[in-house]
Parts: structure tokens; C-alpha cells; sequence
């Protein structure tokens, strides 16, 4: 049985990965990509509790909302981003500075 | 001999998830990346089915590859002309993106080696849709109703946000 540190560390790792792609992507749809990571490594952590530390399935509860709202931010979020295109003509996210006074 | 496959399949996963999670992150090409992160998606449901969660590691395939990776798509070929050279994306800040997310590494990795883990006594085996389904239904039925609420919305907002100025 492969221990639960193994697959914490993965987790880290992942979300690592995820965070470093929020902070140095321009385009906000690499941006959404990177946030899916995060998402993935915090449901992966959640499955791992639940199957070696209490052993039942609630945290898959939790992470099946997870899921479902990881859907919903998904959709928000591309709809902002179309309307960031075509405010911009881009999705580049430094040029969404038009409520900076 | 039965030890030593759930190990493989681990260390196969894991090197898949992390390889096509760093080419998501750093590739230059926006397509790319978003295939690769369908590679990434199912690394994390087959870390699902090493976990024990059957209905979990569906609903990770159907809802992230099916759903949310096709919306991605959509908004990359929505957003770029995918024709021209413009789809490679600038980077910035990339250095002190680096050092952020490595510290936040080892600060994770210290803590998870450091904690001593509780370690659960029984572990419920077998298939889990009946218990999720149970669970849902009695103990989290309020999260499960507000989450049917919150898809709602976001099903509005999204359709209102996209929506022409004009006919408003």
C-alpha cells in the first residue's frame, strides 16, 4: 500500500505547479488552467484523508462539490473572459486595467 | 508481486500528472497546453481509482475532460485567432513566480514529512456510489441543494455575461 505522505507531496507538488502558472501567465485562459491544477491538487488531498484518515467517504462528498463548483467557475469565468475580448481585443490580463483610476 | 503493481501504477501516474501539469504551466503554445491538461485530469482520476473512489474517478473524467477542458477549448478558439503566430503566450514575472511556488513546496513537503497522520483503523472498501449517494442525501443534503442553486446561477451569469450589449 503506497502511503499517504506519497500522495500529499504529488498534491503539493501539483498545486506548486498550479500557482506558478497563475502568477507568471499573461493570458487568462493559461490562468484558468493553472487555477484547474490547484482544484485538482486540493481534491486529490481530500480523497487521500478520506481513504487513510477516516477511512469512510465523506471527503469524497466533499470533493464531488468540488467538482461541481470547479464546473461552475469554469463557466464564469470563460464568460468574463469573452468579455474581456472584446473590451481588449485580448486576453491578455495586464491590459484589464480599466478600472484602475 | 500484488504489492508491487499499485507502486508502478503510482510512480506512472505521478510522473504523468506532474510532466503534462509543468508543460500546462510553462508551454508556449495555448492548445498545447490545454491537451496536455487533459493528461493531467486523467493522472488525477486514475489517483482516484488507486484511492478506492470508483465515482469520484467517473465524475472526474466526465466532468473535467467532458465538460470543463471542452469549455477551455472553446474559449481558446474563441479568444485566439488559431491561425496566426499569436498563440504563443507571453510570460512575466517568472523568476519571483518561481521562488514563490518553490517555497510554498518545501514549506507543504516540511510540514506533510513533520505531521504525525492519523491513521484510520477500519477502511470502508468496495464501491462507494452508495455511500456518496446516501451521504448526499441525508447528512449533506444543504450543500448538495446549494450547489444545484449555485450551477443555476452560474448557468445565468455565464449566458448574461456573454450576451450582446446591444439587446440589453
Amino acid at each position: 500500500m503506497i502511503p499517504l505522505e506519497y500522495f500529499l507531496i504529488v498534491a503539493a507538488a501539483l498545486f506548486s505547479l498550479g500557482l506558478f502558472g497563475m502568477l507568471t501567465r499573461k493570458n487568462a485562459v493559461n490562468v484558468l488552467m493553472s487555477i484547474e491544477l490547484i482544484f485538482n491538487s486540493a481534491n486529490i488531498n481530500l480523497v487521500a484523508f478520506s481513504r487513510f484518515v477516516t477511512g469512510d467517504t465523506e471527503g469524497q462528498v466533499f470533493a464531488l462539490l468540488v467538482i461541481a463548483i470547479a464546473a461552475c467557475e469554469a463557466a464564469v469565468a470563460l464568460a468574463i473572459v469573452m468579455s474581456l475580448y472584446r473590451i481588449t481585443k485580448g486576453v491578455n490580463l495586464p491590459d484589464a486595467s480599466v478600472l484602475k483610476g | 508481486m500484488e504489492d508491487l503493481a499499485p507502486k508502478i501504477i503510482f510512480w506512472v501516474f505521478a510522473a504523468l500528472m506532474l510532466g503534462s501539469a509543468l508543460f500546462v504551466v510553462a508551454g508556449n503554445n495555448l492548445v498545447r497546453s490545454a491537451f496536455a491538461l487533459l493528461a493531467t485530469f486523467f493522472s488525477v482520476a486514475a489517483f482516484y481509482v488507486l484511492l478506492g473512489a470508483d465515482f469520484l474517478a467517473g465524475a472526474q473524467v466526465l466532468v473535467y475532460v467532458g465538460g470543463i477542458l471542452t469549455l477551455i477549448i472553446f474559449g481558446v478558439m474563441l479568444t485566439n485567432r488559431i491561425y496566426s503566430l499569436e498563440l504563443n503566450t507571453p510570460k512575466f514575472q517568472v523568476v519571483p513566480g518561481a521562488l514563490v511556488s518553490a517555497a510554498v513546496f518545501a514549506i507543504l513537503v516540511s510540514v506533510i514529512r513533520v505531521t504525525p497522520w492519523k491513521q484510520a483503523s477500519i477502511v470502508e472498501e468496495g464501491p462507494t456510489t452508495a455511500r456518496i449517494g446516501q451521504a448526499l442525501m441525508n447528512q449533506y443534503v444543504l450543500p448538495f441543494e446549494v450547489a444545484s442553486v449555485l450551477l443555476l446561477v452560474a448557468l445565468l451569469g455565464a449566458a448574461m455575461l456573454v450576451r450582446r450589449r446591444t439587446d440589453l
